[in-house]
């Protein structure tokens, strides 16, 4: 009996794919929701183990705040294609000249905003479904969250009207103009993710790795100096995540743990050239991975109030 | 923790008690002294144990994650935790204790491996006691560790812990079978025999709690016994330029219990077709043999109509495939049970519609003992029912195998999960009379 044995990420593994399959099997109208960003790429994986020979038979959404790493971007477009996938991208730009959102004055991360942009485009597609790599180690409002997290009419999550889930079992019933958000790697932990990529010899985008970048220190982090500000017809999109005068700028060797944009990225120092180096920091890690995000320190239930209107 | 080179085996286990019996303080604890905790975490438990806490840091800080329950000070929901160390992966499901969460313990204790029921030493066994380690039984975990806890507020006294061991080991066994049972005196505040052995306690022989959760053998908690596979998803290429692609044709799914092999007869229900399996299909190339939990695709010789729901099965123990269900279930709603109303019943990859014909019994957590003809069942309640689904189910009893012996039932128009059910044994093994292509 003992060769019939599965070991932790390929428990993980399929447990993730049986959620892939789930999904398309109950929904109409699926997404999978792409950044570029780690977790992601594990999600493409999987997506291509739960249904290879056959095409991905959802398309991929990502919702842009504008404050995007370049590099990041570039990865994404090109990941998409190589899989022969649909991407639809929306951004906050667009939102906010179509009046659908509003960001609140002196607020300069976008964050919040992301969340009309990603109802918006859940309506505009019809997605009953969206499928995204949120980790329940992440955060502890996350902690809580349901592999199949009902989102109602007005895409809320109510932590006190989760469906409970039992065994395998997946409810995966919606009315009409609600929808269904899926995390098939809940059980994962950043270190699980490193490993499968490490495993599966995922590409990365490079910003992962130790390189050069001119960084400022503010609000107990390093955080990345934007790129300059050039087409002037516009505001400045990075208006106030700038460095000012008293904050000094420095050239560091640096990575990134997270990356959410490069408004709220705390970078870190490191020098890490490969999966394995970057396993080994993980592994000696002394604070957790979204302990580099600035958008989650606001308040200690700032997760809880995002995903409540309707964040993923 | 980076080594790959020997594969690390993940426990799942979950956490139940009655309230302040330290369940969040003893997953706290084992974060702890695992060196699991970062130090933001650490740093964010001093600031709101500096702001609300009296200065004392709250171990159950850790896990009450949700704001009502940290103003309230209760766990409202189940919390899933990770932790590791060089042995093994753990996922922990933070299961609370008030009497009306029943049904996120019947969630968490699902997919557990093993339950760790916390007994308060001072107050002994009392009904909570009962209910949780009843649902642990009647959810089929394997492995039960009784933690009795708050030993130092008893001053560690060997008597008191075998009077409640002896009152638990009364009525463990009107509960079947659990494959093992430890209990272990701790104390979660203070760390005794937790993740180190206790000095209070030289009468007590065995493990610390996370040495036993190390080595607990559950290589054998999967059913290796009959080969069942609910379709979940088929997979057709249809591209029209790759001759090979255009004729794939594989039925995609998540294997529920025993092995399959390239060449095995199989059956498909409740089609009742029997063929061959040609290739068992996976992204890293094909298999030769596949078993449980693995997901894979299976390529039969033969190009039958199958779909999503339907089960592929192996010839030697077949299921049964009856529409005359008897189960026991878990109520999980406020709106109480409706004799006669349809309810969707999700079983493996399919949904059927069905009706709940009559109530059996009710169980009683003070006796532990069935209660005859009630009226209805209500949330939180336990008892064994009677269904007819629309369409036959292909199922085996839920103490032979987990997966194909479970279903839920979700409330139509709200759609809410109100029921998780566990089938009674069939009454026989379906008979087909097969459309047999097998030449």
């Amino acid at each position: 009996m003992s060769s019939y044995h599965l070991d932790h990420l390929q428990y993980l593994e399929t447990e993730a794919i049986h959620i892939m399959r789930e999904v398309a099997g109950e929904f109409e109208r699926p997404a999978l929701l792409f950044s570029g960003g780690k977790d992601s790429i594990c999600l493409l994986r999987l997506a291509e183990k739960a249904f290879r020979p056959s095409d991905i038979p959802m398309p991929f959404l990502n919702v842009e705040t504008g404050h995007e790493f370049p590099e990041l971007i570039e990865f994404r477009d090109r990941r998409a294609k190589e899989l022969g996938a649909k991407l639809i991208v929306r951004t906050v730009d667009e939102a906010i000249a179509k009046g659908i959102a509003h960001p609140a004055p002196g607020e300069i991360s976008r964050n919040k905003l992301q969340i009309p942009v990603l109802l918006g485009a859940i309506e505009e597609f019809q997605f009953d479904c969206a499928i995204g790599g949120a980790r329940r180690d992440e955060e502890k409002a996350r902690a809580k969250e349901r592999f199949f997290s009902f989102r109602d009419s007005f895409g809320q999550w109510d932590p006190k009207a989760q469906r409970p889930e039992i065994w395998n079992l997946y409810n995966a019933r919606v009315n009409p103009g609600e929808n269904m958000r899926v995390f098939p790697l809940s059980n994962w932990t950043e270190m699980d993710v490193w490993e499968y990529i490490k495993k599966e010899k995922l590409e990365v985008p490079n910003i992962y790795f130790s390189h050069e970048r001119d960084c400022f220190w503010r609000g107990g982090q390093w955080l990345p100096v934007p790129p300059p500000h050039t087409d002037t017809t516009k505001p400045d999109p990075f208006a106030g995540g700038r460095p000012k005068p008293n904050e000094p700028i420095k050239r560091l060797i640096v990575r990134v743990r997270t990356i959410a944009d490069m408004i709220s990225t705390g970078m870190i120092e490191s020098k890490t050239d490969t999966i394995d180096d970057i396993i080994a920091e993980v592994a000696a890690a002394r604070v957790t991975e979204r302990g580099t995000r600035a958008d989650d320190k606001a308040s200690e239930a700032a997760m809880e109030d995002r995903k409540k209107a309707g964040y993923f | 923790m980076s080594n790959s080179q020997h594969p690390i085996e993940l426990l799942r286990f979950n956490t139940c008690g009655s309230v302040d019996d330290g369940k969040s303080t003893l997953i706290g604890r084992l974060l702890y002294d695992s060196k699991s905790l970062m130090e933001d975490q650490i740093e964010a438990m001093e600031k709101s144990a500096a702001i609300t806490g009296g200065g004392q840091i709250n171990l159950a800080n850790l896990t009450d994650g949700l704001r009502a329950e940290r103003e309230q000070g209760i766990t409202i929901d189940v919390a899933y935790r990770y932790f590791a160390t060089p042995k093994r992966k753990f996922i922990v499901a933070d299961t609370p204790g008030h009497v009306q969460y029943t049904r996120n313990m019947v969630t968490g204790a699902s997919t557990a491996n093993l339950s760790i029921v916390l007994v308060d030493a001072r107050q002994g066994v009392i009904e909570q006691t009962r209910r949780h380690t009843y649902i642990a039984a009647l959810l089929g975990i394997p492995h039960l560790v009784i933690a009795i806890n708050k030993m130092d507020l008893v001053d560690w006294k060997q008597e008191r812990f075998q009077e409640i061991r002896n009152e638990i080991e009364d009525f463990l066994p009107k509960l079947g079978a659990f494959r093992d049972v430890k209990f272990i005196p701790i104390s979660a505040l203070n760390g005794d025999n937790v993740v180190d052995a206790s000095k209070h306690t030289p009468w007590y022989e065995g493990p610390p709690l996370l040495a036993h959760l190390e080595n607990v053998h559950i290589a054998s908690d999967w059913n290796y016994n009959s080969f069942r596979f609910p379709v979940q998803w088929v997979n057709r290429p249809n591209n029209p330029t790759d001759q090979a692609l255009h004729d794939f044709r594989g039925l995609s799914g998540q294997i529920a219990s025993g092995v399959l092999r390239k060449g095995q007869q199989i059956a498909v229900l409740p089609g009742s077709i029997k063929t061959t399996v040609k290739d068992i299909w996976t992204y890293d190339g094909s298999v030769d043999e596949a078993f449980c939990p693995q997901s894979v695709t299976i390529c039969l010789e033969h190009d039958i109509d199958i779909s999503r729901g339907d089960m592929i099965v192996g010839l030697d123990l077949l299921p049964g495939m009856e529409s005359n269900l008897r189960a026991r279930v878990c109520w999980m709603n406020i709106r109480p049970l409706q004799v006669n109303k349809k309810y969707f019943l999700k079983h493996g990859a399919q949904t059927v519609q069905a009706v709940v014909t009559q109530i059996d019994n009710k169980i009683n957590f003070n006796t532990l003992e069935p209660e005859p003809a009630p009226a209805t069942l209500a949330v939180n309640d336990i008892g064994a029912i009677r269904l007819k689904t629309a369409k036959p189910l292909v199922f085996d009893g839920y103490t032979t195998n987990r997966l194909t012996g479970s279903f839920i039932l979700i409330e139509q128009g709200t759609n809410a999960t109100v029921a998780a059910g566990m089938l009674y044994p069939p009454t026989e093994a379906v008979k087909p009379e097969y459309t047999d292509f097998a030449i």
